[in-house]
């Protein structure tokens, strides 16, 4: 098909466009399409976009819930009515700041709400260990039910080293 | 500048290459859009030290480049080695990049985020690239303050990486598929089990030569290994389909597919002007025909090195000299023609 409006180029954009049930159609090629001005045609659209999207819904959510969160981050400044414009937040406190709001967007994203995967050593600290010692539990109670005895007073010495690790 | 695709594995032509990129934040400074010029300088000097000094191991196999010092084209010509993404050049006076000497490694500093570090890797290789990527990860953590929360995990500038900050892709050839149509039916497939299709060089990028980049979209909730065997699974799922709309045009007009092969390779080996489009499109099908053993005398890496050397800012080095889109398309049929000699 050729473009209707410079008849050189190949049609690549059809357009249809309905007014009061009269429908007008339209097949142009790319470069006539970007000349048209009366309909939007968005290439900008991308990951960013498409989040603030999912925002709209969720903050109605939250609205019902009757959120006591701030509007605005302490620490950056940045608020949630140009985090929705963005898709971006400012800085690791956003993630605080607007828990209550994230949190149903998580989900909404991901599916799920909670990390579970790799744990830094450092930044990880008290919780890298606590991961541990749940580990090292599940280790004990299965040492127990096969009576492996010598097994599980040597884990169970092992997760009294972890624990005062973090009580201190 | 295309090291990490020379393939051995020719067990893998429909797979070209495997990336591995982590998402990582540095604590108690704001994220890349919020930074001052002072922010970013620090983060550049902290991310650079990490690796470069201390006594860290991998510190003789990197070096340092910052956006600033390179001029356009050579930013360009990074972009389209894969080596950095598009996004990194936004800012030149605030970002830069670590790269390894195998070039299979890049650490990007100030991109969305503070920290992206990606592995390339030839063939589906995603275990390999996510050991050595993390390994990478825990030699920057020793010196450096990873933005973490217990329940977040690795917290990102943008809410779609947060978690493992982990996003895997594979880089497939899909010839078959798109000329029987069945494309849309298998991207559709995956889409709805959280996985994502992308053009050749990332999001909002256009599909080029029948290349399709598909990654994880989710980050959060699963390991780093679920994730990765996800994709993989699915990957293998889609290379069984593509093998078997191969076998089916080749069983039903083994003659029609033969033709149109070395119709293309005729047409590389002696047109005078081609646009990147149309050369994208006939490397494609001469990498098929070269995967379906039908074409002998060219070798696939040889195609799949084209596939980025025929870019743009690649043509424009070549010619050595600032052209126009006409200059370049007589320049890349040059370079086509010297790369695969009749």
């Amino acid at each position: 098909m050729i473009c209707e409006e410079c008849g050189n180029n190949s049609a690549t954009v059809h357009l249809t466009k309905i007014v009061n049930e009269k429908v007008n159609k339209l097949h142009l090629c790319a470069e006539c399409a970007n000349k048209h001005n009366n309909f939007d045609f968005d290439s900008t659209f991308s990951i960013h976009n498409f989040l603030t999207g999912l925002l709209d819904s969720s903050q109605n959510d939250t609205l019902k819930v009757g959120s006591t969160e701030p509007n605005q981050c302490s620490k950056c400044k940045m608020t949630y009515g140009k985090f929705r414009q963005t898709g971006r937040l400012g800085c690791s406190h956003c993630y605080k700041s607007f828990n209550q709001k994230l949190n149903p967007l998580f989900k909404r994203i991901h599916g799920h709400d909670s990390h579970v995967g790799k744990v830094p050593k450092k930044a990880g600290g008290v919780f890298r260990v606590k991961k541990e010692i749940d580990n090292l539990r599940n280790k004990l109670e299965s040492a127990v039910q096969k009576e492996e005895f010598e097994k599980a007073a040597q884990l169970r010495d092992q997760i009294r080293e972890l624990q005062k690790e973090v009580e201190s | 500048m295309v090291n990490w695709l020379s393939n051995d594995k020719s067990e893998h032509g429909i797979v070209l290459s495997s990336r591995i990129r982590l998402a990582r934040n540095l604590e108690d400074i704001n994220f890349t859009q919020k930074i001052n010029e002072n922010d970013a300088q620090i983060i550049i000097e902290q991310v650079k030290n990490a690796v470069l000094n201390n006594n860290s191991t991998i510190s003789n196999d990197f070096k340092f480049f910052k956006i600033d010092n390179i001029d356009t084209l050579n930013r360009k010509l990074l972009v389209e080695s894969h080596l950095i993404s598009p996004a990194l050049l936004e800012k030149p006076e605030r970002s830069g990049f670590l790269l390894s000497k195998d070039e299979k490694v890049s650490i990007m500093i100030n991109e969305e985020d503070h920290i992206r570090m990606q592995v390339l890797n030839a063939g589906l290789s995603l275990e390999e690239g996510w050991d050595l990527c993390s390994k990478i990860d825990d030699i920057l953590e020793e010196n450096l303050k990873y933005a973490f929360d217990e329940k977040f995990g690795y917290i990102t500038s943008c809410p779609t990486n947060v978690g493992t900050g982990l996003r895997a892709s594979v880089m497939v050839h899909l010839p078959a598929l798109v000329y029987t149509k069945y494309i849309n039916k298998v991207l559709q497939a995956v889409s709805q089990i959280g996985l994502t299709v992308r053009g050749m060089y990332g999001e909002g990028t256009d599909v080029m030569g029948n290349l399709f980049q598909i990654s994880n979209q989710t980050t959060l909730g699963e390991t780093e290994y679920e994730i990765i065997e996800k994709l993989k699974n699915i990957v293998l799922q889609i290379i069984d389909k593509e093998k078997a709309s191969r076998e089916r045009l080749l069983s039903t007009g083994r003659i029609h597919i033969e033709d149109k092969v070395f119709r293309s390779l005729g047409i590389l080996q002696n047109s005078r002007i081609m646009s990147s489009k149309e050369a994208m499109k006939l490397l494609s099908d001469v990498r098929m025909g070269i995967d379906l053993d039908i074409i002998k005398s060219v070798d696939i890496n040889q195609i799949n090195k084209l596939m980025i050397i025929t870019q743009p800012a690649n043509v424009e080095n070549y010619a050595e000299t600032k052209t126009n889109s006409y200059e370049r398309d007589v320049k890349r049929a040059e370079l086509i023609r010297e790369n695969i000699k009749i």
